[in-house]
């Protein structure tokens, strides 16, 4: 979804001169497209997180959007003050694409690995925060984030993920997708592990249980109506996600549903403690939590 | 145009950096707040940069054309908030709701304060927007400037030193950082806690041009401040040799008024002071 998103985003500013790309000097062989389309509006700073989102704020401060590119933890933990001050405080027209969100980078070890930046982002004030599951959402959102001309969080993963939903889809930042009805239990999910809660209800339904699966493109703002509905109509909800578990998804959807008096059987499916410090694939880390199926199974 | 050619009659900046080591002594006297002599170090910087220096339109805080300046060390905050009520961009009276509840004068700079360009307080924050700043003029070729005013003991922080590679790498050459070289910081002497010398030659090595100055003589910050890059197509670093608590004797060059605010009696002895060097 990288490539996709730098397309949707060089098309974008092809149109919006304000729009500015700069990098922390990361992104070879996906940001050539745009440098190259445009040239005055991409600048490539050098490796320094701090300084650029800096810039970008000065930039901001004197009419751009701006938008950075980097991977997961770098253009968030390593300059959150300045994103929390510079950017967020002041609700300037920045954007950071994050990329490796989550265990995409997993082989690469625990400094990329991003399990906390969701959660992270989405406490710093003005700031919206997208984890679109696929490119169709990626390419989606990211008008819909420019548009908005105030603090953004993208979160992609890498390249060669899966299209999800049938062309056509509609995808909003503030409404949440329904991939599949039933009545057991609803799969809410954020980010590209939505492919595994579908191949979960699939296999749940071989068991004759009843899923649901939802997508959220939007950590926050949060689709509350979709998780109040998603209680409502089922017995359990399982979150999905990319990320710790505390603090992460399943915890904004928790809080949802205690604020709303309701209680339904609930669990969350996401990384752990357990996975610290341990390498490998995305799929094969991903396989150390179990399969959703018994995560769902549990809580019937 | 400055504000001193508005006739807002400020052309005396001396007596300007007075009013403003004033203001200063009675903030933090009122309001019990700390970092006084980090004020007084750099009210000359401010006296000159604003009462003659900067084009701003205080009835239009957000002039496109204007001049941009970063207060990066946000904790010299009564200074700053003197300085834009001095030059009319908020009631003088407001001074004394400075870190008062429920006022918008906080101990720390902060942008919702009309002139205010970045709210600052966390150190290292500045520099790397007025790159920013600097270039979006020079995407636009506009002719304003940005100027940013560091405290020494802030240029320990990392991102300094990558917003000083970047905006010689970029070519800034309407950014001035001024450095309010006081050599006293948190805990001790600069030269004790970091060693920061030799300054000048630091931002030799990262190609910018570099003048150095006493930092309370008028017309050397006027000469300083209103020249354009020290060497064409690069930023400019205005090293201003000062002393900490300048102005009050019993302050200088003394850490404790890194901390403390004066009492009724010691605010009556700074401000007689300030009156009998005038």
């Amino acid at each position: 979804m990288r490539t996709e998103t730098i397309d949707a985003l060089t098309a974008y500013a092809r149109g919006a001169p304000d729009v500015m790309l700069l990098t922390a000097d990361l992104g070879y062989s996906v940001l050539e497209r745009f440098a190259e389309a445009l040239p005055k509006q991409y600048v490539n700073v050098g490796v320094c997180e701090q300084a650029m989102v800096g810039i970008a704020a000065g930039l901001a401060l004197t009419g751009h959007r701006v938008v950075l590119y980097s991977i997961v933890n770098f253009p968030t933990l390593r300059c959150l003050e300045q994103l929390r001050n510079d950017v967020c405080y002041h609700d300037l027209p920045v954007m950071v694409i994050a990329v490796g969100g989550g265990l995409a980078y997993g082989p690469q070890g625990y400094t990329h690995h991003g399990v906390e930046d969701l959660g992270i982002m989405a406490m710093l004030p003005n700031m919206a925060v997208a984890c679109p599951a696929d490119p169709l959402e990626a390419e989606a959102l990211l008008p819909q984030l420019l548009d908005r001309r105030r603090p953004a969080y993208l979160r992609l993963a890498r390249s060669g993920e899966p299209v999800l939903h049938p062309a056509g889809t509609k995808v909003t930042l503030e409404r949440a997708i329904t991939l599949r009805s039933g009545t057991d239990i609803a799969l809410l999910a954020t980010g590209p592990i939505l492919g595994r809660a579908l191949a979960a209800a699939q296999t749940l339904a071989a068991r004759g249980i009843s899923a649901s699966v939802l997508s959220f493109p939007g950590f926050r703002p949060l689709d509350q109506q979709a998780v109040l509905d998603a209680a409502r109509g089922h017995r359990a909800i399982l979150t999905l996600e990319e990320h710790m578990v505390t603090g992460g998804f399943g915890s904004r959807v928790a809080e949802v549903l205690l604020a709303a008096g309701l209680a339904p059987r609930f669990g969350k499916y996401g990384v752990t403690d357990a996975l610290r410090g341990q390498i490998g694939s995305q799929a094969w880390l991903l396989d150390r939590l179990g399969p959703v199926e018994d995560h769902a199974m549990a809580l019937l | 145009m400055t504000l001193a050619e508005r006739g807002l009659n400020m052309t005396d900046t001396r007596a300007l950096a007075r009013r403003l080591r004033g203001h200063a002594l009675r903030m933090t006297h009122l309001s019990r707040a700390s970092h006084i002599g980090s004020c007084l170090s750099m009210a000359d910087i401010m006296a000159v940069l604003y009462g003659a220096v900067l084009r701003l339109n205080p009835a239009r805080p957000a002039w496109p054309d204007r001049d941009r300046v970063i207060i990066s060390k946000g904790h010299a905050a009564a200074i700053v908030y003197a300085t834009l009520a001095e030059c009319g961009f908020l009631p003088i009276g407001e001074l004394d709701q400075y870190s008062a509840d429920g006022g918008r004068l906080s101990g720390h700079v902060t942008m919702t304060v009309p002139g205010v360009e970045l709210s600052t307080g966390s150190l290292g924050h500045g520099l790397p927007v007025a790159c920013g700043m600097a270039l979006a003029a020079q995407r636009a070729s506009a002719v304003w400037r940005s100027f940013c005013v560091l405290s020494d003991g802030e240029l320990d922080e990392g991102s300094n030193w990558e917003a000083i590679q970047f905006a010689q790498r970029a070519r800034l050459d309407t950014l001035f950082a001024i450095v309010d070289y006081n050599k006293i910081q948190s805990f001790g002497t600069v030269a004790a806690v970091s060693d920061l010398h030799p300054l000048a030659d630091k931002f030799r090595a990262f190609n910018w041009g570099v003048t150095e100055i006493d930092g309370h003589d008028h017309p050397a910050l006027l000469t300083a401040l209103s020249s354009g890059p020290i060497i064409p197509g690069r930023p400019t670093a205005i090293v201003a040799h000062t002393v900490k608590g300048k102005g009050v004797s019993f302050m200088e060059n003394q850490l404790l008024w890194h901390y403390r605010n004066p009492d009724a009696a010691q605010l009556a002895t700074a401000l007689a002071e300030l009156e009998a060097g005038a």
